[in-house]
């Protein structure tokens, strides 16, 4: 069992459920959804832990409809060689939705991202919410939630004629290109024509 | 002056022959490939391709990456919905005459992604002249498609103009009516015994 439980439940108390380890050995933590922030804080930040990298996010729904959908956070500490699952339990019949660890790992965005699209779970103060492997006029629904049917809800004529109707230069804003932050070091044509949005809009013109 | 005229006027340096004929030669013989490969067919298709195979042989020695100089569209891997509209602007691009190759079984009928995000054929997107089976197909199999297409090519004929006519999308914004696409995307084989879950 990583020590890092012993450490957790020493300081945040009943905000630590139980702690298991996985199949390849792996600690499993599980964390009240409303401590997640600070526990993970208090993960990256303190220097016994230095949980410093965010492998991984992404959830699992149960076959068992009483099971509770989770959402899964793997963490490395790149100094210490160390790893660590944390684990948040989400009621499925209730509203599904945790906050973003966004503001501390910048890579969960993506992640983050992916887990909206395929489950439908909300990330309070995300940046950037949007679905990330389905287009955004994706209409039906969220494919990994057990509920979902495996050819999709519509017929597939309505499939192909809503894929057909989409818009395929929708998919990537200026923030996914890495334009936005770059903005003042492209050439001044350039940055002109990103002006006129010819691709995309850039965050900050409204 | 005199001695090199009368030579040519006795050589064999003209001929005769069905202006189709020389139009479909020249067509067949001459088949910029465009690829558009999503998927592991896309390295079967290289291979064809690449020294071993050489599908230059056959007239494909430029790869037009470019839609606008391409004559065969050549899907190379299963096509996801999101996707559909890409290979169809790529196919609106390409200039007259072009021809379609549906390679392997992904492309030709979903294979075995019958799910949620996979087109269950690509003819329910751009119309298709070969299909070419397998999962993925070898390289001689695709070099098979190529020489299939040479001979649907060599069979055209400029008496048939409309067999050049852009087929637009309808009103809707499909190639064909929709009972045909549910028809065509209809599971078969193992996936009729997939049940969906809900």
């Amino acid at each position: 069992m990583n020590p890092s439980v012993d450490a957790l439940r020493t300081t945040f108390g009943d905000a630590i459920g139980r702690a298991e380890a996985a199949r390849d050995g792996e600690t499993i933590a599980f964390v009240r959804p409303d401590r997640l922030t600070d526990v993970m804080r208090w993960l990256r930040d303190t220097p016994g832990q230095a949980y410093d990298y965010l492998v991984d996010v992404t959830a699992v729904e149960y076959r068992d409809r009483e099971r509770a959908l989770e959402v899964v956070y793997f963490l490395r500490s790149l100094e210490r060689h160390a790893d660590l699952r944390v684990k948040v339990e989400l009621d499925p019949r209730g509203e599904l939705a945790v906050d973003s660890v966004t503001p501390l790992w910048a890579g969960a965005n993506w992640l983050e991202r992916e887990v909206y699209d395929m489950f439908g779970v909300t990330f309070r103060g995300h940046p950037d919410l949007r679905r990330i492997l389905m287009w955004e006029t994706y209409a039906e629904g969220y494919p990994l939630r057990k509920d979902f049917p495996l050819r999709g809800r519509f017929s597939r004529a309505e499939q192909v004629r809503q894929a057909l109707n989409a818009n395929p230069e929708a998919h990537y804003s200026l923030e996914e290109l890495s334009i936005a932050e770059a903005f003042d070091e492209v050439p001044a044509e350039m940055r002109e024509r990103l002006r006129r949005g010819e691709r995309g809009k850039l965050p900050f013109d409204e | 002056m005199k001695h090199v005229s009368k030579e040519i006027s006795g050589s064999p340096n003209w001929l005769v022959t069905r202006f189709d004929h020389l139009i479909n030669w020249a067509r067949a013989n001459s088949l910029w490939p465009m690829p558009f490969g999503t998927a592991c067919c896309a390295i079967e298709f290289m291979a064809t391709a690449a020294s071993r195979y050489d599908f230059a042989r056959f007239g494909m020695e430029r790869q037009a990456f470019s839609p606008r100089q391409a004559d065969v569209l050549i899907c190379a891997g299963r096509l996801p919905f999101k996707l559909a509209p890409v290979i169809r602007r790529v196919y609106d691009q390409m200039p007259q005459p072009k021809w379609v190759i549906s390679m392997g079984a992904c492309a030709s009928t979903g294979g075995i992604f019958d799910n949620y995000a996979m087109v269950q054929g690509i003819d329910t997107v751009v119309p298709v002249d070969v299909y070419v089976p397998g999962c993925p197909p070898r390289p001689e199999g695709l070099l098979y498609g190529v020489l299939m297409l040479h001979k649907k090519i060599k069979g055209e004929s400029l008496a048939l103009p409309a067999l050049r006519d852009e087929q637009p999308l309808d009103a809707k914004g499909l190639r064909m009516p929709p009972d045909e696409i549910d028809e065509i995307s209809e599971p078969f084989g193992n996936s009729v015994h997939q049940f969906r879950s809900s």
